[in-house]
């Protein structure tokens, strides 16, 4: 689409185009100067600072374990959220109002109220009513499982409703009953066409661990930023290098969904189109 | 019907996840729960020859975490009362604690002691218990070691001042001294970063704390405590509200730890590397455990 | 229910939510344009641009925002020197704030209004082209106009993640919802339910009521083909 919105640049469209070029690039690399001299001035770039990362000991106490209880916390959420998706998908599918409008006014709660005010309810306030602790851990996947859990429902169930409606007229047809045209028909072609949505909440899930470091949940953050800024005095640093980590982690996991897509839109072993769900691609934190 | 009843189960199954999840995972974190409290720590120690104990991880010289060890005062303090109580170094479990998150930790259980620069005040005496004090500091003012309006804290007005969200020194300024302007971080480390880089005029907490960034290596020479503390910080050692058997023999151990050299012991192996001879501990200030 | 029978806190729960739609509002705005540019950056024809563009959306989708927000104090305030204002802390903290959520929202507004081209026929293009449009008015006359009749829904869940994004912006130091909820729970144990849902039933209240005007507005304006 975007190559038919200009046309093949002839000899002044060439021209005008590496003028740009050359501004652009010249713009962007004194900006890029710019911001490399003014860290310079203020020690950023000391070598005192970044050797630390130099060290094996930084990685194995810090950063290595921070990554890990990342990671725990997004796979724990994911398989929740999976869960609690899969089960309001269903309801509010379902024929009964008093299954399909509770359920509804979960979803809806759930997506609306923001992601931390969940995990300090749940840190903060729910010990004082249970009285019993909270440890950090449950509270973040608690949070992100009922966001992202919300999320997926909603993806779940644009999933069943994207595939043909001749399958299900089809299945009625034969005889089956609603709770068999789900299991046997409607979600196993669901699913498959859910996949890449799936992974693209996985890179939210990611990143919004990275609240768990305002409870004092040791992730990457945390450890890796807070508690090797308190050793080495080099908090810019470290959170060029937390940066960097979770664009390589995120990134790795936006090109698998995206590779995930090419492969169910080819493989054909299911007639529903891939669904990209309106939130999916641009939900936030 | 069918499918209302596998519904209705597979519902039911996973709010029963999900509460499990949030509550029964507390079970693995707290072992004091909401147990006996008549034995409480001092019975746990002695059962179970186990504490958790609740330690700063972001202070240098007082609770520091330094790759896989904590190191600090308060640590070397802890394990003292860990060891009279029946404890060895190898069956406590350290566990970070941030300001905001102290009271709620000994409430709920998650740990059974907290020795992290705890300061005693009424408020947070309502809901836990202090033994101690096993240090008295005082609040103070980080700058630049070249900054010389900052003479103390009524210099402050129209300056701009760090601290932690939910810390008293950060309470202090903004009730005594309102015209400061408080910019608050949920790390100390952060702090030193901005005064370091000259976006605020000085960092405050207790005097020992802002000695202990001082004294790191990559922040030679650069800072310095203004000297003048406007304030009592007693350190005391934070446990279940109403143990107060557990309290008398926390204070009964730091009196003997005071005489018998241990204390000094302590003070020499982590803040008195910088110079600062130890404090004598005034047995008479111990609180009485209510 | 005491707890908002203080009027002090019922002064600090509605100035904490006065600075999140005060937040909102000015991120979204400067998102909005931004997002725009950056997605007729990542359309044209020229190399630099279109790298630029794609590193932009590629960094600041993948970075947590709590990390986006401490750079911008970090590294446009403390290094670089980028001051909103010099005496006021809070003030400067805001437009730092609202410069870092609009920077990230920027990324999936690119993103948005790129679908959005797409989803316009490549056969529109092709007569503008055959007529003799420009680049420049190709897109400004016949594909964003088409585009953003079709962009409406998801910039509706743009603007109402966006709202809740804003709480992050706590971090440092402005004294939005989910900081001052943090304080009132902490200080009044025993109204933890109410306070949670007084918290919670206002963004309920502010964001589904948005989400249901957009998906309406999406409806009537979608384009009939």
């Amino acid at each position: 689409m975007s190559s038919v919105l200009y046309d093949v640049p002839g000899p002044r469209a060439r021209r005008r185009n590496r003028l740009l070029t050359a501004l652009c690039t010249l713009a962007l690399l004194a900006v890029g100067l710019y911001v490399y001299r003014r860290f310079d001035a203020r020690g950023q770039w000391d070598a005192a600072k970044w050797q630390p990362f130099g060290t094996a000991g930084l990685w194995r106490d810090f950063i290595i374990p921070g990554l890990v209880q990342t990671l725990s916390a997004a796979a724990a959420g994911m398989v929740l959220a999976l869960a609690f998706g899969v089960v309001f998908a269903v309801a509010r599918l379902s024929d009964r109002w008093w299954l399909r409008v509770p359920a509804g006014a979960a979803v809806e709660f759930c997506r609306a109220v923001p992601l931390l005010l969940m995990i300090f309810f749940v840190f903060y306030g729910l010990p004082f009513v249970i009285e019993a602790p909270v440890p950090a851990f449950w509270a973040v996947v608690t949070g992100l499982t009922l966001y992202n859990g919300s999320v997926l429902a909603e993806a779940f169930r644009a999933g069943i409703n994207a595939v043909p409606r001749g399958q299900s007229e089809a299945a009625y047809a034969i005889g089956m009953r609603k709770g068999q045209v789900l299991r046997y028909v409607l979600v196993p072609q669901a699913a498959r066409a859910m996949l890449p949505v799936i992974v693209s909440q996985l890179v939210v899930l990611l990143k919004d661990t990275a609240l768990g470091y305002i409870i004092a949940y040791p992730e990457l953050l945390e450890r890796g930023v807070n508690e090797v800024a308190a050793n080495h005095g080099n908090v810019v640093a470290a959170a060029l290098v937390a940066g960097a980590l979770y664009i390589c982690v995120n990134g790795g996991l936006t090109l698998f969904a995206g590779w995930l897509e090419r492969r169910t839109r080819r493989s054909g072993r299911t007639t529903a189109r891939p669904v990209r769900v309106p939130d999916a691609p641009t939900a936030a934190v | 019907m069918r499918l209302s009843r596998t519904l209705a189960v597979l519902t039911g199954l996973a709010l029963a996840l999900g509460f499990s999840g949030a509550c029964g995972g507390g079970s693995g974190g707290g072992s004091g729960g909401s147990g006996p409290a008549q034995t409480g720590v001092v019975g746990k120690a002695q059962q179970s020859r186990k504490l958790v104990i609740g330690v700063k991880a972001d202070q240098p010289g007082l609770g520091l975490q330094t790759g896989s060890r904590y190191e600090g005062f308060d640590i070397e303090i802890a394990k003292i009362v860990a060891k009279d109580l029946g404890v060895d170094e190898s069956g406590i479990e350290w566990k970070t604690t941030t300001t905001p998150n102290r009271e709620a930790f000994i409430q709920q259980g998650t740990v059974d002691l907290v020795v992290a620069t705890y300061t005693i005040n009424d408020e947070r005496k309502k809901k836990v218990s202090f033994a101690g004090p096993y240090y008295v500091a005082g609040q103070d003012l980080l700058v630049k070691t070249d900054n010389a309006d900052i003479t103390g804290p009524e210099a402050l007005d129209g300056k701009k001042v760090c601290s932690v969200t939910g810390s008293t020194p950060a309470k202090r300024i903004q009730t005594e001294h309102p015209k400061a302007h408080l910019q608050l971080f949920d790390a100390y480390s952060k702090c030193v970063e901005a005064l370091g880089q000259g976006s605020v005029d000085a960092v405050t907490t207790d005097d020992i704390i802002l000695a202990g960034y001082a004294a790191q290596p990559q922040f030679a020479g650069k800072f310095k405590v203004v000297g003048k503390p406007f304030s009592t910080e007693p350190y005391g050692i934070g446990l279940k509200k109403g143990d107060k058997s557990s309290c008398e023999k926390i204070n009964a151990i730091l009196t003997a730890a005071a005489s018998d050299g241990r204390y000094k012991a302590a003070w020499d192996a982590t803040l008195g590397r910088s110079g600062k001879p130890a404090p004598t501990l005034d047995t008479s200030k111990l609180t009485s455990c209510e | 229910m005491h707890v908002f029978s203080d009027p002090a806190n019922r002064a600090v729960y509605l100035s904490s939510f006065l600075l999140i739609l005060k937040l909102t509002g000015a991120a979204g705005v400067i998102a909005l344009v931004f997002g725009v540019v950056l997605a007729a950056m990542r359309v044209s024809p020229v190399p630099v641009l279109r790298g630029f563009g794609t590193a932009w959306v590629n960094v600041f989708r993948n970075t947590p925002l709590t990390l986006i927000i401490f750079f911008c104090y970090f590294g446009l305030f403390v290094n670089l020197g980028v001051t909103y204002s010099d005496d006021d802390i809070d003030l400067n903290n805001f437009w730092l704030g609202v410069t870092g959520l609009a920077a990230y929202t920027a990324a999936f507004v690119c993103e948005t209004v790129r679908s959005g081209i797409n989803t316009v026929p490549a056969g529109q293009a092709d007569a503008a082209r055959a007529l003799g449009m420009t680049f420049g008015q190709t897109l400004r006359l016949v594909v964003l106009p088409q585009a953003t009749r079709s962009v409406v829904a998801p910039f509706g869940s743009i603007l109402i993640a966006l709202a809740k994004n804003a709480t992050i912006v706590g971090t440092i130091g402005v004294l939005e919802s989910a900081s001052v909820m943090r304080q009132l729970i902490n200080d009044n144990g025993d109204a933890v339910i109410p306070i949670f849902l007084v918290f919670a039933g206002t963004f309920v209240a502010l964001l589904v009521p948005t989400g249901y005007l957009f998906g309406w507005l999406a409806k009537r304006l979608a384009v009939r083909r």
